[in-house]
């Protein structure tokens, strides 16, 4: 690869000419390194992800105290003399937010079957559609396997996972490994139905969501592709998926699947799938009509989750800073970016994007943020499908994630495993599970001379 | 605050200035000496600080596991007075010790015992009977739990809070207090619950031996705590004294610093400020709840200026006078501030919340946490000052 070396010095530190906006050049970018803009926190320790966006106002971080402790802090069964923290189930998955998305970061499967599921659920439904065009849930077990359940009431049973390990090889010569999880279930309230469609989902890391809640939807739908009309072997179309608030279909932006909308709607569907907590917004709670003893367990009022405290616990789930990049000038880094980008990595990852203004949160409007994702589905193959449709997305696609702050997961959470189910154990074996849409990207990635591998990988680590 | 950028560029400006005088340069005489040669003591301080604390909250917990003994073992109003007094009184060391927390040490590194010590808020239906149901709780399920001793209801609490039994000092203030389900007093449970057979409520026996388990467990945490910071073979200590004296002063900047920020002021104070919620606090069960903030405050104060009680010994203080004495005098006075603001609330806490905003109590709150967050920004700069970059909520 030939390097362009311009004759002349911008600036006192400029050793090159500044590369385009969420391009590559000799040289980063000018704010490269802010990943999330004026939000973006410098933090490499375990906080890295638990920080507010450093653009806030101190009156404002009132209310990002007050969700942290609602994020944190268990819930407890009814009744209870904390009132505002009772309700807890009757059937769940986690006690908090924290206990799966750990530091505010990213959940991780069980390594073998005797490893508990915790920051892992299971999705389940059956062919045909609810009646807002979702998934149709599993007539006993309902949308998704919650394992716990306060005491009197029967827990729906637990998943156990394995891995089949699958050799392969670069065309280099180097070998890898990848581990293909196999997922079985434990049923304790009887057989499922025969056609029941599961799908394991990590609990994902909790910063910048604000930002792309703040994309403006016209420049996201701007990039879909369906029929690929240019050509380029990526589609990318936006999920539409039921709105609560607004009654209708909406753009789908949250989840791996990108079947939620607004991140209170996603807020509250977990507070009443994971944990069993009632919300304004979906204030019936959580059992199938066989569930008897769930529908008989007391309650901590209606609702359990108060206006307000889903309203800062959803203040706080968008507010939370994305850490800065590290060593942007690092030739090694520049040059797994150049990688990235020249093997089509950023036709999905979309490096760069502008935040339009969201209503009630001045810090993350107006921003330039680098979350590396267009908040599209793509096809991405046979070995990643999960086979189980969620509105418009089918078996086969997935919402392309961010990329942003995943150099510090390791720091934050103590391991790599990335992808939907966890599956791959760094940032290689994610690359190399892309099919579909992304086949192309991959091989090219597979071709690619060793030194070039971990130059882009270098980049990874490096967001 | 001193923006990361801003850092960066003085860093450099600091750089263009070594370049123009030439690297090697002799030190003017009259700057303050390096912290290589100046942080050991207080690091040192600090160590025997966090050990002495940690000691006298192990021993305050010992005597009210004695007194829990001595109740269960002849259940009476007296003696249970006498439980319950000691609970306060072991309560104070401890809000002193969570000044030494949020940096990961033996308290609360990843399998740290302090959900085990301080778990909040609890399950009461989990152990004991609660208002809408007699039968509630591990206390009254003898047929699942045969046998309850510190091993049990050590065993169920485990990881990830699948079974997040309760244990520590909240758990024994609700087998004393009961629920509080009133809103001018502290829970109201009869001394008789402990009467075997002739009392109050099923499992008297059962309920004795919670009692008693938790309060032991509550000492061998404690004790195992203070042990990692024993001056001769403590595994942290000497680990924390050898670190590089700018990450072991991170360390202590961060815990005085997420303690005044986002866990006092923020957590403990803002959140119940907010909800208005009588029991969104942590000592809810005995009111005492005013006590654990003044700790808190105290116990940050002690760790700035190094002291304890009559000994001070060498501080953050030390260092920061030598380098900028105006910011020393500021955090000191911002920490006396602090403290006399949350003095100045009262108590019952949790009727200081009530009301609108131009209530008493609320305009006392608001001062208190407004006092906390104030300095915990100065806490930022004492971190600047001495070229360590902390990142907190303030």
């Amino acid at each position: 690869m030939r390097w362009l070396v311009f004759p002349f010095v911008i600036g006192f530190l400029g050793c090159g000419a500044e590369p385009p906006p969420g391009e590559a050049g000799p040289s980063a970018e000018p704010g490269e390194e802010l990943s999330g803009g004026e939000t973006t926190v410098f933090d490499t320790s375990k906080n890295a992800y638990s920080l507010s966006a450093r653009n806030m106002t101190p009156e404002r971080r009132s209310a990002f105290f007050v969700g942290n402790s609602f994020f944190k802090e268990n819930w407890v069964i009814a009744p209870a003399s904390t009132e505002g923290r009772d309700g807890l189930g009757p059937l769940f998955n986690a006690r908090s937010c924290s206990s799966c998305h750990l530091l505010d970061g990213r959940g991780s499967p069980p390594l073998d079957t005797a490893d508990p599921l915790v920051s892992v659920l299971i999705r389940l439904s059956v062919p045909g559609a609810d009646a807002h065009g979702g998934p149709a849930p599993e007539p006993t077990y309902g949308g998704q396997l919650q394992p716990r359940a306060i005491p009197g009431v029967l827990p729906e049973g637990d998943a156990f996972v394995t891995y089949e390990e699958m050799p392969g090889a670069f065309p280099d010569g180097e070998t890898y490994s990848l581990r293909k999880p196999v997922y079985s279930m434990a049923s304790a309230r009887g057989d499922m139905q025969p056609d029941v469609m599961t799908s394991p989902r990590v609990a994902p890391a909790m910063i910048g969501l604000g930002l792309l809640e703040a994309i403006p939807e016209e420049d996201l739908l701007r990039a879909e592709d369906p029929d690929d009309t240019d050509g380029d072997g990526i589609s990318g179309r936006a999920n539409r998926v039921w709105d609560a608030v607004r009654g209708a279909t909406s753009f789908g932006r949250f989840g791996w699947k990108a079947n939620q909308p607004t991140l209170v709607q996603q807020t509250a569907g977990a507070f009443l799938g994971d944990m069993g907590l009632t919300t304004p917004m979906f204030p019936a709670e959580d059992c199938t009509d066989v569930q008897a003893d769930c529908k008989a367990a007391p309650t901590g009022g209606v609702p359990e989750v108060s206006p307000e405290i889903l309203d800062r616990v959803t203040f706080y789930s968008a507010t939370l800073a994305v850490p800065a990049r590290r060593d942007v000038d690092d030739p090694v880094v520049l040059a797994g970016k150049r990688l990235f980008l020249e093997i089509g990595c950023g036709k999905c990852h979309t490096p760069l994007l502008r935040t339009g203004t969201l209503e009630g949160y001045p810090e993350l409007s107006g921003q330039t943020i680098r979350p590396f994702t267009d908040l599209l589905l793509h096809d991405m193959g046979e070995a990643l499908a999960d086979g189980r449709p969620d509105f418009e997305a089918d078996g086969r696609e997935w919402r392309t994630p961010p990329l942003w702050g995943l150099g510090l997961q390791e720091a934050v959470n103590g391991h790599e495993n990335l992808l939907h189910d966890g599956r791959a154990r760094g940032f290689v074996e994610a690359v190399l599970w892309h099919g579909g849409e992304a086949e192309s990207s991959r091989e090219a990635f597979r071709a690619l001379p060793a030194e070039d591998r971990g130059a882009l990988v270098r980049f990874l680590e490096s967001l | 605050m001193m923006k990361p950028t801003a850092l960066r560029t003085a860093a450099l400006a600091a750089a263009v200035a070594g370049l123009l005088t030439g690297c090697g340069s002799e030190e003017p005489a009259s700057g303050p000496r390096p912290l290589s040669e100046t942080a050991p003591p207080v690091i040192e301080g600090y160590a025997d600080l966090v050990y002495r604390t940690y000691g006298e909250a192990a021993g305050e917990a010992a005597s009210l596991n004695a007194s829990l003994g001595a109740f269960v073992a002849e259940p009476s109003q007296t003696r249970f007075d006498v439980a319950r007094e000691q609970w306060l009184l072991a309560r104070n060391p401890y809000g002193l010790t969570e000044a030494f927390r949020f940096y990961g040490g033996p308290i609360d590194d990843d399998d740290g015992p302090e959900g085990q010590i301080n778990a909040w808020p609890m399950d009461e239906a989990y152990v004991d009977y609660v208002a809408s149901d007699a039968n509630a709780g591990i206390i009254n399920d003898p047929a699942t739990y045969p046998m309850i001793d510190e091993a049990t209801i050590a065993s169920l609490n485990e990881k990830d809070g699948e079974k997040n039994i309760s244990t520590g000092y909240h758990a024994i203030e609700f087998l004393l207090w009961g629920q509080d389900m009133n809103a001018d007093g502290p829970g109201q449970r009869p001394f008789t619950d402990y009467v075997v057979d002739t009392g109050t409520a099923a499992n008297q026996a059962r309920r004795g031996q919670y009692l008693t388990a938790a309060g032991k467990l509550l000492v061998q945490d404690i004790s195992a705590v203070a042990s990692e910071w024993a001056p001769d073979g403590g595994a942290y200590r000497a680990t924390f004294v050898a670190l590089p004296p700018e990450e072991a002063l991170r360390r202590i900047l961060l815990g005085i610093g997420s303690l005044s920020g986002a866990e006092l002021a923020g957590e403990r104070m803002q959140v119940a400020y907010d909800t208005k919620e009588q029991e969104d606090e942590h000592s809810c069960f005995s009111d005492n709840t005013h006590m654990d903030f003044l700790q808190n405050a105290r116990g940050i104060q002690n760790v700035y200026l190094g002291k304890r009680g009559q000994v001070d010994g060498p501080g953050l203080d030390d260092l920061v006078r030598e380098r900028d004495p105006a910011l020393d005098a500021r955090l000191q006075a911002e920490m006396q501030a602090s403290i006399e603001a949350i003095e100045a609330i009262g108590k019952p806490f949790d009727q200081k919340i009530l009301g609108d905003d131009t209530a008493l109590g609320r305009i006392q709150v608001k001062k208190a946490i407004d006092a906390l967050r104030k300095q915990t920004a100065t806490i930022v700069e004492v971190a600047t000052l001495l070229g360590i970059s902390l990142n907190i909520e303030e």
